[in-house]
């Protein structure tokens, strides 16, 4: 069995992004960008299938911008068979990426779809769903656990109240939380071998997807700031502060 | 223009979170509907009847809707769908995972996690980790949200909607729910406590965690919440966890201990009213969002605190 995972280039989760002054955005110009963190649990967990015998290949995929082509190499440092980029300089929302993912999952037909639960920048947590809805497989989002039996995949989820398990047919989309696995430091020679992997490049028009978006982002604004607070000397100032001043307890 | 709210339940009760999606989905301005899909769940339709600002309650009963598997949700709102402009799912666990799924079904874009509604095509949303705020449009027929709950009221009571059957559509069939292990704990809820009292690294064990805050949490009649590296390290379970992956919470209250304020905590929380900050470094980020900051050890400084409350 085949699986897919998809990785995405963001902002290095370390970085405090600064908003543009004229409102347009956010200044990612000279900033250090990494695989979203999601997406290295997601291409770990592939990974360790596969050392357990589960899984015969593991494909990486990303869309966007050439750089992608990084993240891809990190992706295959870490264990990953071979890659695909879609390029485009295009900006690609959820939607779009989910119909690109559902064209190669048509094309590579992997028995399992891996991704992470949410970018860490655009925080929109929609891509794995999409692409369930889009390809009509079953989905388990923000997985904790996950193990393929009989022909299926059994999937332990974290939830508002705790944790739920799903048995879901395969092929299925599973997108990852935190908790699923710690991935591993990519080493040197690994790196130096994921240089002679394979990546193929293409473009969306080769997949037949429109990837226009369809939100417009009218502008990017500072959030609102938290006036300065004061440090109090000891408790019972701090209570005497809680009781008289901020009347909260 | 009529608006559609997934209600978010547990078949014998409304869940909090969606009082607050009904209140952001009467500012979208029109009709508000809201559909309970469950089993047995005729007690939560009740309930949402009595909401204040909804029209009708749209009832659908299934033995497969009981679980709120995304695929057979998702497939009982597109079935009704078509008469709706907008669709809004409360940002929980439960909506995040369905939401998308009805988006793509209906080709259009989802807008996640809304803090403002700004006009009926136009929504405030936090990008990066809330260090920016962006404003976004939708073009789209239809518009399909995620509500952040901390950034609306809940509505009130005082409804008096009609509840309306409608049919259940066929299981998906390709999931099925095993099990479910929820976490006990007669504290208020996490997302809608007033306050909160949480803990990071520094606590140094589970049971150093429970010895020390659950008296301070019980004295203010707080929910207990915990950074990443409290739940990484085991002090406290998963569902607790206040941040960009886990919880957003807005009490009046939010009292960190031992945290040390990473980019990705203080997402989950800076919109609280007043915060206070126990932490022995004096560098600690978290000083930075906090009304009131108290450079102590935790460990003296708390069971202190406890007793001059």
């Amino acid at each position: 069995m085949k699986v897919l995972v998809a990785v995405k280039r963001v902002v290095d989760y370390n970085v405090k992004v600064r908003v543009k002054s004229d409102g347009t955005g956010v200044d990612i110009a000279n900033v250090k960008m990494s695989m979203n963190p999601f997406d290295e649990i997601a291409v770990e967990e592939a990974v360790r299938l596969k050392e357990k015998g589960a899984v015969t290949e593991v494909i990486a995929v990303s869309c966007g911008v050439t750089q992608c082509q990084e993240t891809l190499r990190t992706a295959m440092a870490i264990g990953a068979d071979r890659a695909i980029l879609v390029e485009t300089d295009a900006e690609l929302q959820p939607l779009a990426v989910a119909k690109l993912l559902k064209a190669l999952v048509d094309k590579e037909q992997p028995g399992l779809v891996v991704l992470g639960k949410q970018a860490i920048d655009d925080d929109c947590n929609q891509t794995g769903q999409m692409l369930a809805a889009l390809a009509d497989l079953p989905q388990a989002t923000f997985a904790s656990k996950v193990e393929i039996v009989d022909g299926g995949a059994t999937v332990t989820r974290e939830v508002d109240g705790g944790l739920e398990t799903l048995k879901l047919s395969l092929p299925a989309v599973v997108t990852t939380d935190l908790r699923l696995n710690e991935p591993r430091y990519v080493t040197l020679p690994n790196i130096m071998k994921a240089k002679k992997k394979p990546l193929e490049v293409i473009k969306p028009a080769d997949l037949g997807v429109d990837v226009a978006p369809r939100i417009k982002t009218l502008k990017v604004s500072e959030p609102p700031k938290r006036g300065a607070g004061v440090k109090v000397a000891d408790v019972a100032a701090l209570v005497s502060k809680l009781k008289n001043e901020a009347k909260v307890i | 223009m009529t608006i559609l709210v997934i209600a978010e339940h547990d078949n014998a009760s409304l869940k909090g979170a969606t009082l607050n999606t009904v209140m952001a989905a009467t500012q979208c301005g029109g009709d508000v509907h809201v559909l309970v899909a469950g089993h047995n769940a005729g007690a939560a339709a009740a309930a949402a009847a009595q909401v204040a600002g909804v029209a009708k309650v749209l009832h659908a009963d299934a033995a497969h809707l009981a679980d709120g598997l995304a695929e057979n949700v998702a497939a009982q709102v597109l079935a009704i769908a078509a008469s709706y402009s907008h669709i809004l799912f409360p940002s929980t666990a439960s909506g995040k995972n369905v939401a998308p799924r009805v988006a793509a079904k209906l080709d259009v874009a989802q807008i996640s996690d809304i803090t403002k509604v700004v006009s009926a095509d136009t929504f405030e949303r936090p990008i990066y980790a809330g260090n920016a705020v962006a404003t976004v449009q939708s073009a789209d027929a239809v518009k399909v949200i995620t509500v952040r709950t901390t950034g609306f009221d809940a509505a009130g009571q005082g409804g008096a909607a009609a509840v309306e059957t409608v049919a259940a559509v066929a299981a998906h069939g390709k999931a099925s729910f095993v099990g479910r292990e929820v976490t006990k704990s007669d504290r208020p809820e996490l997302t809608a406590a007033k306050i909160i009292v949480s803990g990071g690294r520094a606590l140094g064990s589970s049971e150093k965690f429970n010895e020390v805050l659950t008296p301070l949490a019980d004295k203010l009649g707080a929910a207990l919440g915990a950074s990443r590296a409290a739940v990484d390290a085991g002090y406290a379970p998963n569902d607790w966890q206040v941040g960009q992956t886990g919880k957003i919470v807005a009490p009046s209250l939010y009292v960190a201990c031992g945290i040390s304020g990473a980019i990705q905590h203080l997402a989950g929380m800076k919109d609280s009213k007043v915060i206070v900050a126990i932490n022995k470094d004096p560098e600690a980020p978290i000083f930075s969002v906090a009304d009131y900051g108290l450079e102590a050890d935790l460990f003296t400084a708390v069971p202190e605190l406890i007793s001059q409350l």
